[in-house]
């Protein structure tokens, strides 16, 4: 395998809060290769997002990042913030859950998405105007050249999205990271998005990590999956062989609880019991501990390291192959 | 979207607010080429005389024409309004602007300042700033436009403050923007209804605060008319001609009452949100 793209050691991410230090991501590990394509999956607050936006360089003030981000051979999390200016939104760009509010209102579409051709790629008014036109056309809104000239407020959610995609892809980045990019919008817009983006991410060879809380996108879409708890990578696996033989208690609930259609009104849908933990007051040992059906004395005490269930496929648990009991699987 | 444009416009406080202020600026815009009478004039033997067909508002003690002062002193109002909520709204914006770019230690800096200034009254500060600079039109409009700087400062950081916090300011920052550009390209045109309101209210405090220096004798300095000064030299003849006060007074209060009321019909037709939240 080549030299991947994008590599993240041992990331973490502590935030300075009143009552103390929050542990939001803990250890993550992971590498793309070009044109790689990784989910990360979880509940809210599992530190997905914090996540991406630590491999941005764009956490909140009081969060400090620690470990390596490399992209390319070099650590993000050394550069300085002007540096930093630089590699976004031309080597590294993201797209967010919110179309809506994603765009300035003040401005249009076109000059939205000039903006950053000028910026990065010093393009002036007319050709970084083109250039915007053939990227909406890229993107698949119709009648770009009509469409260059509009402000958000005239364009529908998905095509806001879709705007905010041609801002990501304006500088052919290596990597994109899209952060719940389907989640405000329609389902028939959700599945036209996702086929957008892997479209132009086969096309293109750009790395994508895609956070979702929703399996099936994750499913459909990426060659490898991350599921998060907790701030901690609680299985790591190709897409395909995780799915197919869940090894984490968690990520066991996690599909479990995914609603299926045709199963009846009567039943109940499947819940994972109790909260997502408080990340300032971690437990000493794995953070799934008290909402694991199986969990034993040896679950509060240490962590559980990554162990090896599959090809290229690990599970953090001291009881991997222990059945779950019938009510929570 | 237009049609409430337009029925804010043709609401009360805005269109009361904007007459008298136009009313203000033409009068200040006409004294310059002509006024019924020499604004400076001295002329003893007509002096104190009533109002007549010759002298609309009277003379005062000089014998000068009140009318015509009242016209020239317009000049002098609006030039201090100009200037004083130039120089504050410039370099109160641009404190503002970085405090909220910045954060940190720079915030906490920039608005510890704007907390001190703010301990002492508007009159005193420029009592004493002008007690510094030596009093003059120059050095009042000066004091009122260093006033004005924190008023700004506040202001815009607050309602930057809430932009940075935007979904699409992150969204810039992920395209690689900079603060400054962020600042001038996001931030900036997004609060300018904001600021626009309160350079129009200060606007209105200049004219009060120069109208009070003037009136103390720190600000515009004879022979040029000034509605402060003349409030000050009509206080003798207060019971022989009390028309000397109610004059300039009037003109003041119109000035000021038309531009506090344009500001706030401008906040009706440039943020619709805060109307319906009132």
């Amino acid at each position: 395998m080549s030299a991947p793209t994008l590599a993240i050691e041992g990331l973490e991410v502590a935030i300075a809060t009143p009552r103390g230090v929050a542990r939001a991501v803990r250890r993550v590990d992971f590498a793309l290769p070009k044109g790689g394509t990784l989910g990360i999956v979880g509940e809210s607050g599992c530190g997905k997002s914090i996540t991406a936006l630590a491999i941005m360089g764009l956490l909140p003030e009081a969060a400090k990042a620690s470990g390596r981000v490399l992209l390319g051979g070099r650590n993000l999390l050394d550069l300085p913030d002007a540096e930093m200016c630089r590699i976004r939104g031309d080597r590294i760009a993201m797209i967010f859950q919110e179309p809506m509010t994603s765009l300035n209102p003040l401005h249009t579409v076109g000059r939205q998405i000039a903006e950053a051709l000028r910026l990065h790629r010093g393009l002036d008014g007319e050709a970084a105007t083109k250039e915007a036109t053939r990227l909406l056309d890229r993107v698949g809104i119709p009648n770009a050249a009509e469409r260059v000239s509009s402000y958000p407020h005239q364009l529908s959610g998905g095509q806001r999205q879709r705007a905010m995609i041609a801002i990501a892809l304006s500088c052919n980045p290596d990597v994109l990271i899209a952060d719940e990019p389907t989640t405000a919008l329609d389902v028939t817009i959700q599945r036209q998005i996702l086929e957008l983006i892997r479209k132009l991410v086969e096309e293109s060879g750009m790395a994508l990590v895609l956070i979702s809380h929703d399996l099936g996108v994750i499913a459909e879409t990426v060659d490898e999956v991350l599921v998060m708890y907790g701030g901690s990578v609680v299985e790591h696996g190709p897409t395909a062989s995780l799915f197919s033989a869940l090894a984490h208690p968690y990520s066991k609930g996690l599909f479990a609880a995914k609603p299926r259609l045709g199963q009846g009104r009567s039943r109940r849908l499947a819940t994972i019991p109790g909260v997502v933990p408080d990340i300032v007051d971690l437990p000493a040992g794995c953070a799934f501990a008290d909402r694991c059906p199986i969990a034993v004395g040896e679950c509060r005490g240490a962590q559980p390291r990554p162990t090896t269930v599959g090809q290229r496929h690990t599970a953090s648990c001291f009881r991997l192959g222990v059945p779950l009991p019938e009510a929570a699987a | 979207m237009s049609a409430r444009r337009f029925g804010a416009l043709s609401s009360g406080s805005f269109a009361i607010g904007g007459t008298l202020a136009l009313v203000v600026a033409a009068t200040a815009g006409l004294s310059l080429f002509w006024t019924p009478q020499s604004a400076t004039d001295i002329a003893v033997a007509r002096r104190l005389a009533p109002p007549s067909v010759e002298h609309w508002f009277g003379t005062d003690h000089f014998g000068r024409d009140v009318f015509s002062m009242i016209m020239v002193g317009a000049q002098n109002s609006i030039a201090v309004g100009v200037v004083a909520v130039g120089i504050g709204a410039t370099l109160g914006i641009a404190l503002g602007a970085l405090a909220s770019a910045r954060r940190g230690w720079v915030e906490e800096t920039v608005m510890r300042f704007t907390d001190f200034s703010f301990a002492f009254p508007a009159i005193l500060s420029a009592i004493m700033i002008t007690a510094i600079l030596g009093p003059g039109a120059v050095n009042s409009i000066i004091a009122i436009g260093i006033y004005n700087i924190p008023v700004f400062a506040r202001v815009t950081r607050g309602s930057a403050n809430a932009i940075w916090a935007r979904d699409f300011v992150l969204a810039a920052r992920a395209a690689g923007k900079g603060r400054l550009r962020i600042t001038l390209e996001h931030v900036l045109p997004n609060i300018a209804s904001v600021l626009i309101v309160q350079a129009t209210i200060q606007f209105a405090l200049a004219i009060l605060a120069e109208a009070g220096l003037s009136y103390l004798g720190l600000g515009t300095q004879p022979p040029q008319p000034s509605w402060g000064r003349m409030l000050n030299e009509a206080q003798t003849f207060m019971f022989m001609a009390p028309r000397l006060a109610i004059f300039p007074g009037l003109a003041i209060a119109v000035a000021v009452l038309g531009l506090n009321l344009l500001g706030d019909g401008l906040r009706d037709v440039l943020d619709p949100k805060l109307t319906r939240a009132r």
